[in-house]
C-alpha cells in the first residue's frame, strides 16, 4: 500500500500475545486512519457499553496515511478508545513524533487489548515488540518516565506515556508523548492507566512509500505556499503560539471568565500570547514535518512558579486563568507544566478548578473541604496548588481529577460543571459565538472546539467571514467543519494547516499519497462518514438527543459585562436545522438513507481481519 | 565562489523535514533513517540541532579511504564527493569521520552522506525556519556575527 503501511499490529496484554494483521484496503479508504480507523476498530470489536476500564476496552494508536511524509504539519496521531471520561468514542489526536516513528516502525496503528497483570510498557523496534516490566517508572512522572524508557531501550525512542494521573485512573488523565505532546481529552490516560500499561516506545527505520512522487512533491509545495503565506498559519502563529488568541475573544467578549459566570476579562492581556513571547517565550517549537510551530518552547523564573518546559496553548492560558479569574501567567505556566508532568488534560483540569471556585465562593464547599485551601477565584497560588493537588490525586485534589460533573453533582450542584456530555467545553463563549455552541453540544466526544473550529470563520474571518452573533447559517457551518475535520484529523493532518489550505489541498496530498483518488467531495464524505460512525456510538452507549445541549447557564444567564452584554446562546434553535441537513431524524439518529449513502452498519460488529502473521511475545 | 551550508540551531524548530526531503529527493520515499541530515531534538532543554557532513576542507574521511572512493570533487571545490564505483565498503569513512556524518547503510550497500545535492539542497529548500542555509563562503558567518555585534551594539549604548 501506499501512503498506509499495510499492517496493523495487535497487542493482547492479558496474554502477552503480539499478532499482525493486513490494513483492510477498503477500510482504510473509506476511514483514512487516525481518528477514522482507530473508531472503525474500537466501534467493531468494543462493546459499547463496556466499562471504559475494563480489559475488554481496547487503546488504539492510530496513524493517518500523511502521517510521516513531508505533507505540511501532517504528522499527527489519534489515542481512540471508549473514553473513561464520559463513555464517548474518545479519539485525542497529538502531535510529536510518536505517530511517524509508528510508521517507520511499520505500522498504521497500534491496538493494545487487555489488562497486563502488573505494570509494563511496550518496547516496539520495527518487527521486534517486547512487552516489559514497568515496575521501576511506575509512579514517575511523563518526563522521567520518558528518561527511563530511553535509558532502558534506545535514546532516540519515541515515547508515549501516562503520568501519576492516568495510573490512578483519573478521568481527566491524558498521554503524553515526547514529554510536552498531549493527547489530552476525554481521559484516553485512564484507560491506558487501566491496562496496567505506562509507555509505548518505539523505533522505526522503515519507510513510508508514495503513490505518486512527483505528483506528491507538486501537491506539497503548493500545499506549503498557501500555509506560509498566511497571516495566522505562516506568521500569527509562530510568533505568539496559539495563545494570542486571548486578546481576539476578550475584545468579542466571548472570553468565558470565572466559571462561565461572565464572558470578558479585563485583564486579559496578561494571559495572552504577546505577554508570553514577552516574558517567558524561548523558541518557537514544531511538531514532525510541521511548518508552522506554534509550540512555544517557554521558562518562568519567578521562583515561586518556577519551571521550564512547553506551553501554554490558548486553551490553557483560559483554563487556569480567565476561568478561574486568574491573570498570572507565571502561574498558568506553572499549572500547565504541572499537568504535563501528572498527565493531565489542562483544559478539563483548569475547568474543574474554575467550578470548585464556584462552589467555594457560594459556601457550597469550604476551606474543610480544600484541604485548607482558599479555592477563590483569582487566587493564582490556589489554583497551582489545586492543580498540583489534582496531579498527586491528594486530598480534594482527587476530586478535582475526576473532571467537574463528578465534582459539581458530588456536591449537589451539576449545574455548575460547565460541560457537554461531562467533558468540560474550551475557551469560546457559545453566548457570543452562535456557531460554537451548537458544535459544543453536537460535538461527538463532548465540549470541544477541535470538532468543528466555526471560530475559523466566526471570529478569524480564515477564508469566509460570518456574523458570530447570528444563528443563520451555523448548522450547515457546523456540519462543514466537523466533517472536514474528522477527515484531516484521520489523514493524520493538523488543523492549524487550514490557517492555509482546505480540503482541496488536502484531498490533493492524500489522492497522491495514497494512489486512491479523493475529490474534494470524496474527502468531505469520508469526514461525514467517520461523524456519523462516532454518532452510532454515542447513540449505542445511550446518549440522546437531549444531550446536544450546553450548560443552563448558557440559556439562563446573559454575559454581564464587556462587548457580549446581554447576550444567551440559541442552540435549541439550530438543532433542527442541524439534524435535518445531517439526514437524522428528529431524534437525532441517522435515517437508513444516510447510512446507507454512507455505506454505515446501524449496529456495530466484529469487523476485524483474520490475523496474518501471529508470533509470542 | 563557494557556497557552504550553514546549521543555525538557534532557529531550529526540530520538525525535521530536512530529514524528509533528504530521504525523498535520494530514495524517494520518507526514510528518515536514510537521511544524509539528522535533527536531534532534546524535549527537556527544548533544543534541536541539524546534523550534515561539513564538506571538511581537510576532511578525515577522504584521508583514511584506502581507495580514492572518498575524495575532494574536482567540479566543485567545497564538496567531498563519494564514488560508488571505487568504494570497497571498508567503512573506514564513517570511522574516521569526528562528526559522524558518514554513515554506512548495509541495506543498500552504500555510504549515506550529505553531497548537498550537488549544489543544490534539498534540506535547505523544506527547511521552514531558516535554520539550514546555503550559502556564500564570504557570507557564511555574517549573519551570526553581524546578530552578536549588535547585542554588543545595545550593550555599549546602555552604558554610554
Amino acid at each position: 500500500m501506499f501512503g498506509w503501511t499495510g499492517t496493523i499490529l495487535r497487542v493482547d496484554l492479558t496474554t502477552g500475545k503480539v499478532t499482525r494483521e493486513a490494513t483492510d484496503p477498503k477500510v482504510a479508504r473509506d476511514y483514512l486512519g487516525a481518528r477514522g480507523l482507530g473508531g472503525y476498530i474500537v466501534r467493531s470489536e468494543v462493546d459499547p457499553k463496556t466499562d471504559p476500564l475494563a480489559p475488554e476496552n481496547k487503546l488504539v494508536f492510530a496513524t493517518g496515511p500523511l502521517t510521516g511524509t513531508f505533507a505540511p504539519s501532517a504528522g499527527r496521531f489519534d489515542v481512540v478508545t471508549k473514553g473513561a471520561l464520559n463513555d464517548t468514542l474518545a479519539a485525542s489526536n497529538s502531535g510529536g513524533a510518536f505517530g511517524p516513528e509508528l510508521k517507520f516502525a511499520g505500522y498504521d496503528a497500534l491496538v493494545v487489548e487487555g489488562r497486563a497483570d502488573k505494570p509494563v510498557y511496550l518496547w516496539i523496534k520495527d518487527d521486534a515488540v517486547e512487552i516489559r516490566d514497568a515496575g521501576a517508572v511506575w509512579g514517575k512522572d511523563t518526563a522521567d518516565t520518558t528518561d527511563l524508557v530511553r535509558a532502558e531501550t534506545d535514546e532516540d525512542a519515541k515515547v508515549a506515556c501516562i503520568g501519576p494521573a492516568g495510573e490512578r485512573l483519573a478521568p481527566l488523565a491524558n498521554v503524553m508523548n515526547e514529554m510536552h505532546r498531549a493527547a489530552g481529552r476525554t481521559g484516553v490516560g485512564a484507560v491506558m492507566g487501566a491496562k496496567n500499561l505506562k509507555a509505548v516506545a518505539v523505533v522505526g527505520s522503515g519507510a513510508v512509500q508514495v503513490a505518486d512522487p512527483a505528483g506528491f512533491k507538486a501537491a506539497v509545495l503548493k500545499a506549503r505556499g498557501m500555509i506560509q503565506a498566511h497571516p495566522v498559519g505562516g506568521a500569527g502563529l509562530k510568533a505568539y503560539g496559539t495563545d494570542v488568541l486571548v486578546n481576539i475573544l476578550n475584545q468579542l467578549g466571548a472570553l468565558p471568565t470565572r466559571n462561565w459566570q461572565d464572558g470578558y476579562f479585563p485583564t486579559a492581556d496578561k494571559i495572552g500570547g504577546e505577554s508570553l513571547a514577552a516574558h517567558q517565550l524561548v523558541r518557537p517549537k514544531g511538531c514532525f514535518s510541521c511548518i508552522i510551530s506554534c509550540g512555544r518552547v517557554t521558562k518562568v523564573d519567578d521562583p515561586a512558579y518556577k519551571g521550564f518546559g512547553e506551553g501554554p496553548e490558548y486553551e490553557t492560558a483560559w483554563a487556569f486563568g480567565a476561568d478561574c479569574g486568574v491573570d498570572d501567567l507565571d502561574a498558568v505556566t506553572k499549572a500547565n507544566y504541572l499537568c504535563n508532568e501528572y498527565g493531565l488534560d489542562t483544559i478539563s483540569t483548569g475547568s474543574t478548578i474554575a467550578c470548585a471556585m464556584e462552589l467555594f465562593e457560594r459556601g457550597v464547599i469550604t476551606a474543610k473541604d480544600t484541604d485548607g485551601v482558599q479555592l477563590t477565584f483569582g487566587n493564582a497560588a490556589a489554583m497551582v496548588e489545586m492543580t498540583r493537588k489534582a496531579g498527586e490525586g491528594e486530598g480534594f485534589g482527587a476530586k478535582i481529577a475526576q473532571g467537574s460533573y463528578r465534582l459539581a453533582e458530588s456536591y449537589g450542584h451539576p449545574e455548575l460543571s460547565m460541560t457537554c456530555k461531562k467533558q468540560e467545553m474550551p475557551a469560546y463563549d457559545p453566548r457570543g459565538i452562535q456557531g460554537i455552541g451548537l458544535n459544543y453540544a453536537t460535538s461527538n466526544r463532548g465540549g470541544c472546539h477541535v470538532r468543528g473550529y466555526t471560530i475559523a470563520v466566526e471570529v478569524l474571518a480564515n477564508g469566509a467571514e460570518m456574523d458570530p452573533r447570528v444563528t443563520e447559517g451555523k448548522p450547515s457551518l457546523d456540519i462543514t467543519f466537523q466533517d472536514l475535520t474528522a477527515a484531516l484529523d484521520s489523514a493524520g493532518a493538523c488543523l492549524f494547516s487550514t490557517f492555509g489550505i482546505s480540503g482541496v489541498e488536502l484531498a490533493e496530498m492524500l489522492s497522491a499519497a495514497t494512489g486512491v483518488a479523493y475529490s474534494l467531495d470524496d474527502f468531505m464524505k469520508v469526514g461525514a462518514r467517520i461523524w456519523n460512525q462516532e454518532r452510532l456510538w454515542n447513540l449505542d452507549v445511550g446518549f440522546t438527543s437531549a444531550d446536544d445541549t450546553l450548560p443552563a447557564r448558557l440559556f439562563e444567564e446573559p454575559i454581564k459585562t464587556g462587548p457580549s452584554k446581554g447576550l444567551v446562546s440559541h442552540v435549541g434553535d439550530m438543532l433542527p436545522e442541524y439534524y435535518g441537513l445531517r439526514g437524522w431524524d428528529e431524534n437525532g439518529v441517522p435515517t437508513k438513507a444516510k447510512l446507507k449513502e454512507l455505506g454505515l452498519e446501524r449496529r456495530a460488529g466484529r469487523a476485524r481481519t483474520a490475523p496474518r502473521e501471529a508470533a509470542a511475545a | 565562489m563557494a557556497k557552504i551550508l550553514m546549521i543555525h540551531p538557534d532557529k531550529c524548530t526540530g520538525c525535521r523535514n530536512c530529514e524528509l526531503a533528504c530521504s525523498f529527493v535520494k530514495h524517494g520515499d520518507f526514510q528518515p533513517v536514510v537521511s544524509r541530515v539528522h535533527a536531534y531534538v532534546w524535549e527537556r532543554e527544548g533544543i534541536s540541532v541539524p546534523m550534515m557532513c561539513q564538506q571538511c576542507d581537510d576532511a578525515p574521511c577522504v584521508t583514511v579511504c584506502p581507495t580514492g572512493a572518498m575524495h575532494r570533487s574536482t567540479e566543485m571545490t567545497n564538496l567531498v564527493d563519494w564514488d560508488e564505483r571505487l568504494c570497497i565498503r571498508c567503512k573506514m569513512c564513517t570511522m574516521a569521520c569526528p562528526f559522524g556524518n558518514a554513515r554506512y547503510d548495509a541495506a543498500s550497500a552504500m555510504i549515506l552522506k550529505c553531497d548537498t545535492c550537488q549544489g543544490e539542497p534539498e534540506c535547505v529548500a523544506f527547511c521552514p525556519s531558516g535554520a539550514l542555509e546555503f550559502v556564500d563562503d564570504t557570507e557564511h558567518v555574517r549573519a551570526r556575527k553581524k546578530a552578536y555585534a549588535a547585542k554588543l551594539k545595545d550593550a555599549f549604548q546602555e552604558v554610554s
